[in-house]
């Protein structure tokens, strides 16, 4: 027999797997459940994208791509980040092209960290900060965001959170959960606190199109903060992209540097037909996004006011596909709820606690769904609600 | 307001209550905007969309080009009235191009579309050439598509 407990990275042996798959195991036994619990869009990539990449397969571009992804694709990043949010980085040495937003986010974080870094990951916020900060080296430091600042991170909160062991802030807005979106006045705020100090920023604007009554603000965007932030997006929730697996960070050129050379080992290059397709999403999909942000935000405030007839609190958040509604008055943990809900009322929403302790009391809905369907699962949270 | 109109095109089915909810407005003034629309006649009807050969029952549908004489002072509308009067006609249009109408015809069987088009449409005094072409099969109907499963794929994780 291989000891294969002791063989495994005692690093890696420590991490938790995510608590959500017993509850998301449970929800795939049962039928006629009604599911808020989905994090992708709901529509399916836009025609002109797939068959940007159908052409790709047509005219044979089946080979590696340059490290950092092609150069056309670089510059439609570049000039979109300058278009939107009136950010320069050169294509040529300060963006990569990734697989998903994801794999920015790990390479951001095994560029920067030394053994015992500390990384500032307000939660809730989405799972991996903290996993793959440890991986490299790191010890997260989870900064709770509070139900009374809107699940904003703000600059009290933050100033009291730095260490001389600080390394690395994670700037997860708008964010999944709570879909809190920082205003440009409070991207201030926290540039104000971190101008004193060498701590680099890694923000993940990947929800960066999908807010609701104002325009995202970048972080990297607030004068003197460039320099230090590693800006990670992708094509997923903006263009319907999730199965494309297409990422890219922006960063100055010496931080981008050493994340393309960990690119390079361990991905060589993101697929080239979605490299393709991302590239026509960039160059002709603005009314793609536009179309569906107002089919979200319309979602969004049918939500909003469903719970309140409820009787449901939430946070009227204005980005991202979530809300995060406070569920604790009903006298159950999160998971009762939830787990009480999907039983009796079958209807799926995951419980806070998915996301840490921090989540007790909420649970995350997601509305990238129909509205029959959010139709349908507000009538059964209600009839469930009848019966506590 | 337009927005409203756009929502209901796609789904008739959303009704005062949510429409406001989602629009940010009241059940009682999106009622008001409906009857006024109705009353425009800019709203004709709400219809359910339903593919019949997966209901099991058989139709023939045949799209016609038609062709007038020109020659003399009768209207085009005043032979779209007659036409668009038969129950058989799904649609009429004017058209340009090589003939005059495109009439859509639907009936239980093959011959009886047939039958419409010598009996009722051929028939007409200016009429002076009609051809039909029968639907063999239908993928994409008023931007639903046909015949593709609608299982929500979506994988639980949490993202």
């Amino acid at each position: 027999m291989i000891p294969y407990e002791q063989l495994i990275s005692q690093s890696l042996a420590g991490l938790k797997p995510s608590g959500i798959r017993k509850f998301f195991d449970l929800l795939s036994t049962m039928d006629d459940v009604i599911s808020l619990t989905v994090g992708q869009p709901d529509f399916v990539t836009p025609w002109h994208i797939r068959e940007a990449a159908i052409e790709s397969l047509e005219r044979g571009h089946t080979y590696y791509t340059a490290n950092a992804g092609t150069t056309d694709l670089r510059r439609a990043i570049a000039d979109y980040l300058d278009r939107r949010f009136s950010l320069r980085y050169d294509p040529h040495h300060e963006v990569v092209v990734t697989v998903g937003g994801s794999e920015a986010i790990d390479l951001a974080l095994r560029a920067v960290i030394n053994p015992g870094d500390e990384v500032i990951v307000p939660v809730p916020s989405f799972v991996c900060y903290g996993p793959l900060a440890a991986m490299a080296g790191g010890v997260p430091v989870m900064l709770e965001t509070r139900p009374e600042d809107g699940f904003k991170l703000t600059p009290e909160r933050l100033r009291a959170a730095i260490t001389p062991r600080t390394k690395l802030l994670v700037l997860p807005f708008p964010n999944n959960p709570t879909g809190a979106i920082l205003t440009e006045e409070e991207l201030c705020g926290i540039a104000d606190v971190l101008r004193e100090t060498n701590v680099l920023v890694l923000s993940d604007e990947i929800y960066a199109e999908l807010t609701y009554g104002r325009r995202h603000t970048s972080f990297a965007s607030i004068p003197g903060m460039w320099e230090r932030t590693i800006l990670v997006s992708g094509f997923s929730k903006a263009y319907a992209m999730t199965g494309w697996r297409m990422g890219y960070l922006a960063a100055p050129e010496p931080l981008a540097r050493e994340m393309l050379k960990l690119h390079q080992y361990a991905i060589m290059c993101a697929p080239t037909i979605s490299q393709f397709a991302a590239l026509e999403a960039l160059r002709n999909g603005d009314d793609d996004i536009a179309m569906m942000r107002e089919e979200y935000d319309r979602r969004r405030s049918f939500l909003l006011a469903g719970l309140a007839e409820l009787g449901i609190d939430c946070y009227p958040a204005e980005g991202a596909f979530y809300l995060y509604p406070h569920i604790g008055k009903f006298g159950l943990t999160s998971e009762e709820f939830c787990e009480r809900l999907l039983y009796e009322g079958r209807c799926a929403i995951v419980p806070g606690t998915a996301f840490g302790d921090v989540g007790e009391g909420y649970a995350r809905i997601s509305y990238a769904y129909s509205m029959r369907h959010l139709e349908e699962a507000l009538l059964r949270i209600g009839n469930f609600l009848k019966t506590l | 307001m337009d927005d409203i109109l756009k929502i209901l095109e796609k789904d008739a089915t959303l009704t005062p209550e949510a429409l406001a909810k989602m629009c940010n407005r009241t059940p009682e003034e999106i009622r008001a905007m409906i009857a006024e629309w109705e009353k425009q006649g800019v709203i004709l009807g709400r219809r359910t969309l339903v593919d019949w050969e997966r209901a099991g029952e058989e139709k023939a549908r045949a799209m016609i080009e038609v062709k007038i004489d020109h020659r003399g002072a009768y209207a085009y509308d005043k032979l779209a009235e007659r036409i668009r009067n038969y129950p058989e006609v799904k649609s009429l249009y004017l058209m340009s191009g090589t003939y005059d109408f495109l009439v859509v015809v639907e009936g239980k069987s093959l011959k009886e579309v047939a039958f419409f088009v010598s009996d009722k449409l051929s028939s007409q005094e200016i009429v002076t050439a009609t051809a039909t072409h029968f639907v063999m099969n239908t993928y994409k109907e008023n931007h639903v598509m046909f015949k593709v499963p609608t299982a929500d794929e979506r994988i639980n994780e949490l993202l």
